[in-house]
């Protein structure tokens, strides 16, 4: 055994070590991934690059005790390493063996998952590959896009990432699964040149074919020409409307603390409100939405698929190591206007009695009218159009309440028409309470989310109206 | 400067010399004008428990290179985790390619500023106890004690416990012959206490004010913080914050405690420094700053008590170490002094453009797969230097107030003006004394109007190293550990809010 093993082959090598006495299963995880950046700032190129690495993790079940169920521990070993060394692969199962011995019964121990149907599909095929080549067109149309604005007095700034990984898992229970995962964003920022007003669009993609930046930035310069009349208004609610980004950004923020576990012991906000138990069941909305991630993605939207098992090198209240290989499938977290899923791994869904279910990989809300954004300030007499979300934070964990701000453009509608700019403001809402007060909610598109597209970036959002957004205080950021 | 041996000798055992040659020969091959390499070696050990029992046992190590051109005043940058000559070689030659392919779309041609050659240098940080000749037992053992005492204590429905360490190591070599190897340890104990009226539907949490530290595992051992003494306090804190009455929103004079005052300090100060944000190059995503450099030496930043230093030399600092990612010997120098801005945080190719010669050593990297960029250096508010005025005399100082206490919950606009931040404790203070905690409470302020209402600040016996690992800046992301020190602050009048109210509640 010499060289560096393929990523299947290191699979089997891990697997093929032999277990401590007292090891009871295995799993392994290796993840291949390719990234090429773009990166620009006052209409030229600053930094870029391409990267290659290679993750994997060894985790390691135990039996906890000598006789009878004394329970089962883990253990989790990750390299970001290459393996050369024989050695290397026997002295991780050894540390993940041992982490596991030193960390007592898990309280997520459940039996690893079996092998499926669509078992071993696609194993052999090597890591999916991208290059800087993948921005041939990009790179061309933000070269105009530079000449552009150059002439336009308009500064651009922005980046385009494009991520390939390849993961394959195999566990000790003859799991063998391999999915590659294409994730891709540009974002667009454009400033007039004395930087005193700001625009922003941002574009979701698997592989940069179906992104027209000359579009984007067409967009950008009409957004910019709204600024040209300059209004300030104070803090106070008004009625708003959320773009796709904002509404992304706000309902990704709550499914991140949808942990089923935490709502039961009465420390979320999706605890019942008094007494005991969650709040699914309940009605958020008599509009009927539905927010659902679907590892199959969704016909009408090209590029959201998703591992259609769970791979994770970490447990925690949402997800659980032991479920590593278990087949994922549609979740709606919200069905119809209720509250209808939280998350539980599979040993917490056998405790409190729920369904498996895992936060997935993309999310979509659907159920609103036909609408686009534009139709929502048609039918607006007088409020405001936001272009995106920043900073937000959690304040209270009891209400969901978050903070954030304003950026890149807020518009003042009346009479179904922009009529100029005003200032950025610091809002404090519930995303909880934003699905419970939205008056009118448009159709759903692919949309980034400003905020949190370092973690997620398949979305399908609809644009929101407000009757009463809390702007809390006024931000004098351009 | 701590001696060599003292640095792994599982990473010196790595061919650092062989895979310098190898990138900085090709690069230099290829014609690079600039090219430096930097190996590093990044473990991680993570460990959690969640109501006394191992929730996560988590060990990683990252290992990999980075070669970093500039051809024809246009950088490349690529990266590998090959560890072999002829992959350093490889990848001198793709970040090359780099730089040609995007030559076509770069107006301004890179400059640096000069800085001398060290050739063989070395430094460690400043830790007694290597976490990771701690046996994971005795760690988990440690937080399981945690827990335990918390969970016994009356009002206290969970208890979670974690201690993130990090150990990392650098090699640097670049094309004018400087080369050095570093070493240094971080990390974070931590607990957090829950109480839950499920009839109120209420809950309530309050974590430690530990801060992560550039220290060793002596620090969960009491080394620098009394881990025991507040574990003691923290029940009977909870059950009053529990019974607590909810604030009054209106204008308070507070009392900052170093535990809070950091974290603000962090986002209305540290970011707002930053010179790559102040000319946009974060513009798309961090934000720009208020503080443009045609302001230096004449904005206003705060009362003339208002003394801000940058430093990458505090010992147990997060930001500290001997030389950063462009080969520049760490250094500290003055931000904001008598509260007007005078400085702000650079690398090598920002220095010249302020009209600097030198760099002040602020250009730092999270992992071998990324390019360095200017991170934030520890930035500190100075105490008063007249007098060591006590955090008591502060509050005896103070007819109706609060006294905000660790932090929580933060938000600041893109450009460091308007800010939101709530904290882990409040009290009350009525005539120059403490009256009980308070909850729902929040400030918000403008950034120069916050600094502007300082009025006075504690000595230096109650200044305070605080700080944060998790940082976040740049695209892709990248993550850096930085330490804020500061003694407690008084601010007038400031804008408190009711967060239940904020809700709608």
């Amino acid at each position: 055994m010499s060289g560096v093993p393929a990523s299947q082959e290191l699979v089997e090598r891990v697997l093929a070590v032999p277990g401590a006495a007292d090891a009871t299963g295995r799993v392994v995880l290796v993840t291949e991934s390719r990234e090429a950046v773009l990166r620009w700032a006052n209409s030229t190129m600053t930094t870029n690059g391409l990267t290659r690495s290679v993750d994997w993790s060894v985790i390691s079940l135990v039996r906890v005790g000598t006789a009878g169920d004394g329970g089962t521990a883990v253990g989790v070993v990750s390299s970001s390493a290459q393996v050369t060394d024989p050695a290397a692969v026997e002295a991780s199962v050894r540390a993940s063996e041992a982490a596991a011995r030193a960390s007592g019964p898990a309280r997520d121990a459940a039996t690893l998952p079996e092998p499926g149907a669509d078992n071993g599909a696609g194993w052999p095929d090597p890591a999916a590959e991208t290059s800087i080549g993948v921005y041939g067109r990009l790179a061309e149309e933000l070269a105009e896009a530079f000449g552009r604005g150059r002439d336009a007095g308009r500064v651009l700034y922005g980046f385009a990432s494009h991520e390939v990984s390849t993961t394959w898992l195999g566990t000790s229970t003859g799991v063998r699964r391999r999915w590659s995962q294409p994730t891709g964003s540009v974002e667009l920022n454009a400033k007039t040149a004395d930087l005193g007003r700001s625009a922003w669009g941002g574009r979701s993609t698997a592989d940069f074919t179906d992104v027209d930046l000359l579009a984007l930035d067409g967009e950008l310069a009409t957004r910019l020409s709204w600024g040209a009349r300059r209004l300030e208004l104070p803090a106070e609610r008004y009625p708003t409307i959320l773009p796709p980004s904002a509404v992304a950004d706000l309902l990704t923020f709550m499914c991140w603390n949808m942990a089923g576990r935490q709502a039961q012991e009465g420390r979320s906000a999706f605890s019942a409100p008094s007494g005991g138990g969650t709040r699914v069941g309940e009605r958020l909305t008599s509009l009927p939405l539905t927010l659902t991630s679907d590892p199959a993605g969704s016909p009408g939207y090209p590029g959201l698929a998703t591992a259609p098992f769970l791979a994770s090198a970490h447990s925690d209240d949402d997800v659980s190591v032991f479920d590593n290989g278990a087949p994922l499938g549609r979740v709606d977290w919200i069905a119809d206007g209720r509250v209808n899923a939280l998350a539980y791994p599979r040993a917490a869904a056998a405790e409190f009695g729920a369904g498996f279910a895992a936060m997935g990989e993309n999310l979509l809300l659907t159920g609103g009218a036909d609408g686009t954004l534009d139709d929502l300030v048609a039918g607006t007499e007088r409020g405001l159009l936001l272009t995106c979300l920043w900073y937000i934070r959690m304040v209270d964990p009891g209400t969901l309440l978050l903070t954030g701000l304003t950026r890149d453009g807020v518009y003042l509608v009346e009479r179904g028409e922009v009529v100029g700019e005003v200032n950025n403001f610091r809002f404090n809402e519930s995303p909880l309470d934003l699905l419970r007060r939205a008056s009118a909610v448009g159709g759903a598109e692919r949309t980034l989310p400003r905020e949190f597209k370092d973690w997620f970036t398949r979305t399908v959002m609809p644009p929101m109206l407000l009757p009463d957004f809390n702007m809390s205080s006024v931000s004098r950021a351009s | 400067m701590v001696a060599d041996r003292q640095i792994d000798p599982e990473f010196r055992a790595l061919p650092l010399a062989r895979l310098a040659d190898a990138a900085l020969g090709r690069a230099r091959e290829l014609r690079a004008e600039h090219a430096d390499l930097r190996v590093e070696r990044i473990l991680g050990q993570m460990l959690a428990l969640r109501d006394g029992a191992v929730s996560s046992t988590a060990d990683r190590g990252v290992l990999g290179l980075a070669v970093r051109v500039i051809v024809d005043g246009t950088w490349g940058f690529a990266a590998t985790h090959e560890l072999t000559p002829e992959a350093a070689a490889a990848t001198a030659e793709r970040a090359v390619q780099v730089a040609r392919t995007l030559r076509a779309v770069n107006s301004e041609a890179v400059t640096r500023a000069d800085e001398p050659v060290y050739a063989e240098a070395s430094w460690v940080s400043e830790y007694e106890i290597d976490p990771w000749t701690v046996p994971t037992e005795e760690k988990i053992a440690l937080l399981a004690d945690w827990s335990a005492r918390l969970l016994a204590a009356d009002g206290v429905d969970h208890a979670d416990a974690a201690c993130p360490q990090v150990k990392e190591n650098k090699f640097y070599a670049d094309l004018a012959g400087t080369s050095t190897v570093q070493q240094r340890v971080r990390i974070e104990p931590r607990f957090t206490a829950t109480a839950v009226d499920r009839g109120a539907g209420r809950f309530e949490t309050m974590r430690t004010l530990a801060p992560p530290a550039g220290r060793g595992w002596e620090y969960a051992l009491g080394t620098g913080w009394d881990f025991d003494a507040e574990l003691a306090e923290v029940p009977e804190l909870l059950a009053g914050k529990m019974k607590a009455p909810t604030v009054e929103p209106g204008r308070y004079d507070l009392v900052i405690d170093p535990t809070n005052l950091w974290l603000t300090i962090h986002e209305s100060v540290g970011h707002a420094t930053e010179y790559d944000r102040a000319i946009g190059y974060e513009a798309a995503y961090a934000g720009t700053s208020f503080a443009t450099p045609d302001q230096l030496g004449s904005l206003r930043y705060g009362s003339e008590l208002m003394h801000v230093t940058g430093d990458r030399t505090v010992p147990h600092g997060l930001a500290t170490i001997g030389y950063d990612d462009d080969g520049v010997a760490t250094t500290e120098w003055d931000l904001v002094r008598d509260g007007v801005l005078v400085g702000y945080q650079l690398d090598r190719t920002f220095a010249p453009r302020l009209g600097l010669d030198r760099s002040n050593g602020c250009a730092f990297a999270d992992s071998p797969q990324h390019v360095p960029i200017q991170r934030m250096a520890n930035v500190s508010l100075r105490p008063d230097p007249r007098r060591d005025t006590t955090l008591d005399e502060l509050i005896g100082g103070v007819r109706k107030g609060i006294y905000v206490v660790g932090d929580k919950s933060w938000s600041i606009d893109m450009q460091r003006y308007n800010f939101q931040f709530t904290g882990q404790r409040f009290f009350a203070i009525e005539n120059g004394t403490l009256a009980g905690q308070l909850r729902d409470v929040a400030y918000q302020a403008t950034t120069t109007e916050f600094w502007g209402s300082l009025r006075g600040l504690g000595g230096p016996s109650s200044w305070l190293l605080s700080g944060a690992l998790n940082c976040g800046k740049a695209q892709p992301g990248q993550i850096a550990a930085v330490s804020h020190g500061c003694p407690p602050a008084l601010f007038e009048q400031v804008s408190v809010l009711n967060t239940a109210a904020e809700a709608g509640r």
